[in-house]
């Protein structure tokens, strides 16, 4: 079993409040990823919730019991640090037998526990060798390995692929991926690339300056993120960004001026919004596509990457950017005038004080 | 040439001289000298006759003046090389001198007597190595027994400091507590207070505690240095705190991280502490002769001013046991001293 439960979590550190009343539930076995930007406190509520670090408020319970004055050793969890945190003078067994030594498991299990591990993650050659004659890739395997015999209620990953260069770090993922469908145990991920957090996360937990933004599947903060800054921090290159002004409004649609002179129809059935409101309207990169109609944007194009299957072109729209990735290779170069269209792209709207408004 | 005397022999002027070349060389060889001069002589004196010592002008080797039996002379005589007044030189023995006159004899035809002016006859003089000055003391002194309690005091005396001081650098580098700081500065403040301030409460302090003539009475008041808890202090800064995270996630006792996990990451500041130690007790001598009143009890260096008596002072005797004396202490420093210079162990960190 390895359900977390966290309740008004709030933690501080003299003066200094880094968790601010978070709230969360996770299943048995779900893969949950906290992502935000560094010192938003996701390693901290990781430290949190593994018992390296004290509550200062609110309720922290595992399988349904209260944990708070539980010390982290016994709280079953295993941690997977971001340096790996291996033993420097000790061989790869040693390292990993090292916690189970600590809980007075008779030799011929510690022994049959590191056999097995070191077979799923294909590390036995390594076992007598120091964790500094290993690379990067073999270290993260043992470091891993050492959370795996320990078999914990859950695991806990702190940025665990970070010191891993970018190839490694996509078949490391894939790994990982297809551990925690193995084992089936709950993990908790942390890490700031939201590529990873899309790519593994069962859920995933925005967070932001102390407090969780939205949590969510990763399609659903995708499709509907619940405020401006879970919309920009979600997807790659980031959503753009427009200023606009309700000009007209009749029941389920409104007209907003964007641009400084185009105008957008809009679905919107929040009522509280009337003509003259500022709102921001989000559109993601991949939704704009290259139109002629003279109704589109007319925007002027700063810079143009042509990556071969797809062009990102950075433009201009009366001073405000805007970004497109358009399928193929085209003939577009930076001065250029172009026309983009948002003719049917999922539109996201954003108020004053970045909460979505409904469309 | 081979690669290492053309790296040291190197010179920044190519072929000719720069005048750096010139101060370097300068320096090192006085360096040298004025360094290890005084090592070399004592090593070479420890091997002279006490009259060889006494000699004027001193040399750096120890010589001896050949002497010979000469039939009818019931003592052996000195030999010399005496110039002869038709110019030739003969090797003779002198029997005794009068005034500026010396008289001698050849040892093959004994029965003639021949007068030499002093200054015309130079001693016959042999390279020889006066062992005796070490063998004697192990007989007559005892060495053994000194060296002895030198051994235990410098080695319980070393342990007793690596433990005692990597405890109080664990938890002063390691766990964040209140006062902290102000406990790292009080320590670090006693550096400034030597020896000869506490010695008159500290002789106090250790005799009530009965410790008086006894050698924990040396050992026990010199186990707490602030030096070391500094050095091992500032080692331990640099174990990741991961590490120790790690390890509590782990199930690790906090007897266990440190003991299992911090010490053995901190070996190269033990090794290095341990040398100061090691160095520190073996020549301590104000103390020890403070503590010490029975002679069986004396360390090395107590035992060693015996030698100078008020009067007389054995210089031979005292030469060839501070020899003895600096052994343990350059073998120690051959042996650690690799540990200073390479971490043993990585950190394995990235």
């Amino acid at each position: 079993m390895g359900e977390i439960k966290l309740t008004d979590v709030n933690k501080s550190f003299g003066s200094v409040h880094v968790l601010k009343d978070i709230d969360l539930h996770i299943k048995d076995g779900e893969f949950v990823v906290f992502v935000g930007p560094s010192g938003c406190g996701k390693s901290t509520l990781l430290r949190t919730i593994a018992g390296l670090e004290k509550v200062t408020g609110g309720e922290i319970q595992i399988d349904g019991k209260r944990v708070n004055e539980v010390t982290a050793a016994d709280r079953g969890l295993a941690m997977v640090f971001q340096s790996y945190a291996l033993y420097p003078h000790m061989s790869v067994r040693q390292n990993l037998a090292f916690g189970l030594e600590n809980s007075n498991m008779p030799k011929a299990e510690v022994a049959e526990r590191i056999g097995e591990a070191a077979r799923m993650l294909e590390i036995e050659p390594y076992l007598e060798r120091r964790p500094g004659q290993l690379s990067g890739g073999q270290r993260q395997r043992v470091a891993i390995g050492r959370a795996i015999v320990r078999r914990p209620t859950a695991f806990l990953l702190d940025e665990p692929l970070s010191n891993l260069d970018a190839e490694l770090r996509v078949s490391t993922r894939a790994e990982l991926a297809a551990l925690h469908a193995r084992i089936g145990s709950t993990m908790i991920y942390v890490t700031h690339d939201q590529v990873e957090a899309m790519t593994l996360a069962h859920r995933i937990v925005v967070m932001r300056a102390g407090k969780i933004e939205q949590i969510g599947t990763p399609l659903e903060l995708y499709n509907t993120p619940a405020n401006r800054f879970v919309a920009g921090f979600i997807g790659a290159p980031h959503m753009n960004f427009l200023s606009g002004e309700v000009v007209e409004k009749e029941v389920g649609n409104a007209t907003l001026l964007i641009g400084g002179s185009h105008r957008l129809l809009v679905p919107m059935s929040d009522r509280k919004l009337s003509v003259g409101d500022k709102l921001t309207i989000g559109i993601r990169p991949q939704h704009i596509t290259l139109a002629n109609d003279p109704g589109s944007l007319r925007v002027k194009v700063r810079l143009v990457e042509a990556l071969g299957s797809e062009t990102v072109i950075h433009a201009d729209l009366n001073g405000e950017k805007l970004l497109a990735v358009v399928p193929g290779q085209r003939q577009i170069s930076p001065g250029d005038d172009a026309h983009f269209s948002v003719a049917g792209a999922p539109l996201h709207l954003f108020d004053g004080n970045g909460s979505r408004v409904k469309g | 040439m081979g690669v290492a005397s053309r790296f040291i022999l190197r010179r920044r002027g190519g072929k000719g001289w720069h005048w750096t070349d010139i101060v370097t060389w300068l320096w090192l060889v006085g360096g040298l000298i004025i360094m290890f001069g005084p090592a070399v002589w004592l090593a070479f004196s420890s091997f002279k006759t006490p009259a060889a010592l006494a000699e004027f002008p001193p040399s750096i080797l120890p010589y001896v003046t050949q002497q010979a039996t000469v039939q009818g002379y019931d003592k052996p005589l000195q030999l010399f090389e005496a110039k002869l007044p038709d110019g030739s030189t003969r090797v003779l023995a002198e029997v005794r001198r009068i005034g500026v006159m010396s008289q001698m004899v050849d040892p093959k035809t004994p029965g003639e007597i021949i007068k030499v002016n002093m200054n015309d006859r130079t001693p016959v003089r042999t390279l020889s190595f006066a062992t005796e000055n070490y063998t004697e003391p192990f007989v007559h002194f005892d060495f053994l027994r000194y060296l002895w309690n030198s051994v235990f005091v410098t080695v319980t005396a070393t342990l007793i400091t690596l433990i005692v001081n990597s405890m109080a650098a664990f938890a002063l580098s390691k766990y964040e507590f209140r006062g902290r700081s102000v406990a790292m500065l009080i320590i670090l403040a006693t550096l400034m207070v030597p020896l000869s301030v506490i010695m008159v409460p500290l002789y106090s302090i250790i005799s009530s505690l009965g410790l008086f003539n006894s050698l924990w009475g040396v050992i026990l008041p010199t186990v707490a240095t602030p030096t070391g808890v500094f050095i091992l202090r500032q080692y331990m800064l640099t174990i990741p705190d991961e590490l120790i995270d790690a390890a509590r996630m782990d199930k690790a006792s906090e007897w266990q991280i440190y003991w299992r996990i911090v010490l053995p990451l901190t070996a190269p500041a033990l090794a290095v502490l341990a040398i100061f130690s090691v160095v520190w007790r073996w020549n301590d001598f104000l103390w020890p002769l403070i503590v010490l009143s029975r002679r069986e009890l004396y360390t090395l260096q107590v035992g060693l001013s015996i030698y100078s008596g008020e009067l007389n002072v054995q210089w031979h005797f005292i030469l060839a046991m501070t020899v003895v004396t600096m052994i343990p202490v350059v073998l120690v420093f051959i042996f650690l001293q690799r540990f200073i210079t390479t971490g043993i162990a990585g950190t394995g960190l990235k």
